[in-house]
């Protein structure tokens, strides 16, 4: 587990009280992940029992992978910025923003792969103009994401028209293929970069010196100033991140649906912010973790389609919903206590 | 004699008010100064232009090690090797001991990525030879929040150790603290001048000041009144003085 104690590396005999303290002490230092798979598997038994033919069967899986990534690339990068005690809920705008840019540059000049390098480019500048307001003016970032939610939907509609755009242009092509395509004709791609998305965050989350900054900053701002962490640059750059992560989601989703409609992103607010909510991640600042969100925004992902599969009405995924958001952040932060 | 820090003619004023008047003062090389005053003596403002927070007035002076220093901000202290030990401030309680014992200064591989191994290795030698921790219940990747506030304060003053500082600056280091905690973080008073490096100890509470300083400066109204070698001076005398300085804002 850990190169610390010379006990545990005296290995010659395993005792079992050995072996159970070193239970008690993983337990207490992953229970938070440990609880979020807990709920996972508790919720899929549920699903199993209630309809065991589509739960054991390939479809349903391919479907969460094909739509869960659409929220969960941005609730990855979303997890740092609530790590750093801040909040972004501009995301959704910035989403349909980038694909604005990606149409207009899809007009002009007929390349998809340009449009998608403008497209990540705009949602790099949202992300920036995020930042400096909440950074160098000082404006709490809840009231600075309505704001620049609002504007960037307001951007949207107005160089739109409230029009959309066919993408169906970009089929067969590199882009299509690489971002929304099916790995041997199964796997949905947008699965396998959710997946990178999630390992590379991770490590820069736990291995960098950037993510032991996004925690020292979200944890105690006043001692990692004192301690010279670059604050205001960490803040900046977890939104920038957060902003191209969006312009990549919105790609992702409509390039899967092949149309752009100038109301991308709306929908995906609370499934993106109760992914990481549910997850473990504080709404406080300084804790959380990335695979806490990954498995918290699969169990977000397969509620809507277990209730419907179940054979429940589509009238009660909200209830459901908030039970079970409800009950499972309860149940860890209980539990987390009382390991502790 | 050549002091580690001295500071000639010292005075700093905010608007009308003058918190420091001439105020000369020095710490010795090995040396821990135990500076007392009431609040709004003066000690915080003289502390913040150590650290480069504040500039003093026109016509003061500092000394680091005999060279001049010009203009002290806050990176020339570090850079020098002069650390603040905050109280409460100084560590993030929902992170481990490693990560606090390294905050903002990571040991790190190529391109910043961490050395976690060297960290939680530098970490574990630190806890047994300087902060005593011998309980198996906490590792280096115990979180902060779990301790007591004396060894809080054996943390944050064990990582200024740990960065060559050359002189220590505690700030109230034994408020909120109760009995034992308190001789905790006394004790690692005593480590700072065991490791040959120098102190301020900063405190209004004489009876945890006395024990560990080798002279005490007492500060009254912006005003050095009397320095005290501890050999000199027994606590009761320290302590008739300091009642006569309170009421009367003299000495003798």
């Amino acid at each position: 587990m850990n190169t610390v104690g010379e006990v545990e590396k005296r290995p010659s005999v395993l005792s079992p009280a050995t072996v159970r303290e070193g239970l008690a002490r993983f337990a207490r230092r992953y229970a938070m992940q440990i609880g979020i798979v807990a709920v996972g598997v508790f919720i899929w038994l549920l699903f199993l029992i209630g309809s065991p033919r589509t739960f054991l069967s390939f479809p349903i899986y391919a479907a969460y992978m094909s739509t869960t990534p659409f929220f969960a690339l941005m609730a990855l990068p979303l997890t740092l910025v609530i790590i750093t005690g801040e909040i972004d809920l501009s995301f959704p705008s910035i989403m349909a923003f980038g694909m604005t840019v990606y149409a207009l540059v899809l007009v002009s000049t007929g390349s998809h792969i340009l449009a998608f390098v403008a497209c990540l480019t705009a949602g790099l500048a949202a992300g920036l103009i995020n930042g400096a307001i909440i950074v160098y003016i000082g404006i709490p970032s809840l009231v600075a994401t309505i704001g620049t939610q609002f504007f960037w939907r307001g951007v949207v509609l107005v160089i739109t028209g409230g029009n959309g755009t066919g993408l169906t242009s970009a089929i067969g092509g590199v882009l299509h293929t690489g971002l929304v395509g099916r790995v041997f004709g199964l796997i949905p791609a947008q699965m396998i970069w959710t997946i990178i998305v999630a390992v590379v965050v991770w490590f820069f989350l736990n291995r960098h010196r950037f993510g032991a900054h996004i925690y020292l900053s979200g944890d105690n701002v006043e001692s990692a100033r004192l301690m010279g962490v670059n604050v205001p640059r960490v803040k900046m750059l977890v939104f920038a991140i957060m902003g191209v992560a969006a312009a990549f989601a919105g790609v992702v989703v409509s390039l899967e649906v092949l149309y752009f409609w100038p109301t991308l992103g709306e929908g995906y607010l609370l499934s993106t912010l109760s992914s990481v909510f549910l997850g473990g991640t504080s709404v406080f600042g300084g804790t959380g973790t990335v695979f806490g969100t990954l498995v918290a925004s699969f169990i977000i992902g397969a509620i809507n389609a277990g209730i419907v599969a179940a054979g429940l009405t589509g009238f009660w995924t909200q209830l459901i919903y908030g039970l079970i958001i409800v009950m499972s952040v309860s149940l860890q932060t209980v539990l987390s206590r009382r390991l502790r | 004699m050549e002091y580690l820090l001295q500071m000639i003619n010292i005075s700093k004023t905010f608007g009308e008010v003058q918190s420091l008047r001439n105020v000369n003062f020095e710490v010795g090389y090995n040396e821990v100064v135990g500076l007392l005053g009431d609040n709004g003596a003066g000690k915080s403002t003289l502390v913040k232009i150590i650290t480069g927070y504040h500039r003093p007035d026109p016509g003061g002076q500092i000394f680091w090690k005999g060279q001049p220093v010009d203009v002290m901000t806050v990176a020339k202290a570090r850079e020098l090797g002069i650390e603040v030990v905050y109280q409460e401030r100084a560590l993030a309680d929902q992170q481990s001991l490693w990560r606090n014992i390294f905050m903002g200064r990571e040991l790190c591989h190529r391109f910043g990525v961490l050395d976690v191994e060297k960290m939680r290795r530098e970490t574990a030698r630190l806890m047994q030879s300087h902060m005593g921790f011998t309980s198996k219940a906490i590792t280096p990747d115990s979180t902060v929040k779990t301790m007591s506030g004396g060894e809080r304060q054996g943390v944050a003053i064990v990582r200024a150790l740990y960065f060559q500082a050359e002189l220590i600056i505690l700030d109230e280091p034994t408020m909120g603290l109760s009995l034992s905690e308190t001789r905790k973080a006394l004790d690692f008073v005593k480590g700072i001048k065991e490791a040959g490096k120098s102190a301020i100890f900063i405190d209004h509470n004489i009876f945890h000041v006395y024990p560990v300083a080798d002279r005490i400066v007492v500060l009254d109204r912006g005003q050095v009144k009397g320095q005290f070698l501890k050999d000199q001076i027994t606590l009761d005398e320290l302590i008739a003085k300091l009642q006569h300085v309170a009421q009367t804002g003299r000495l003798e």
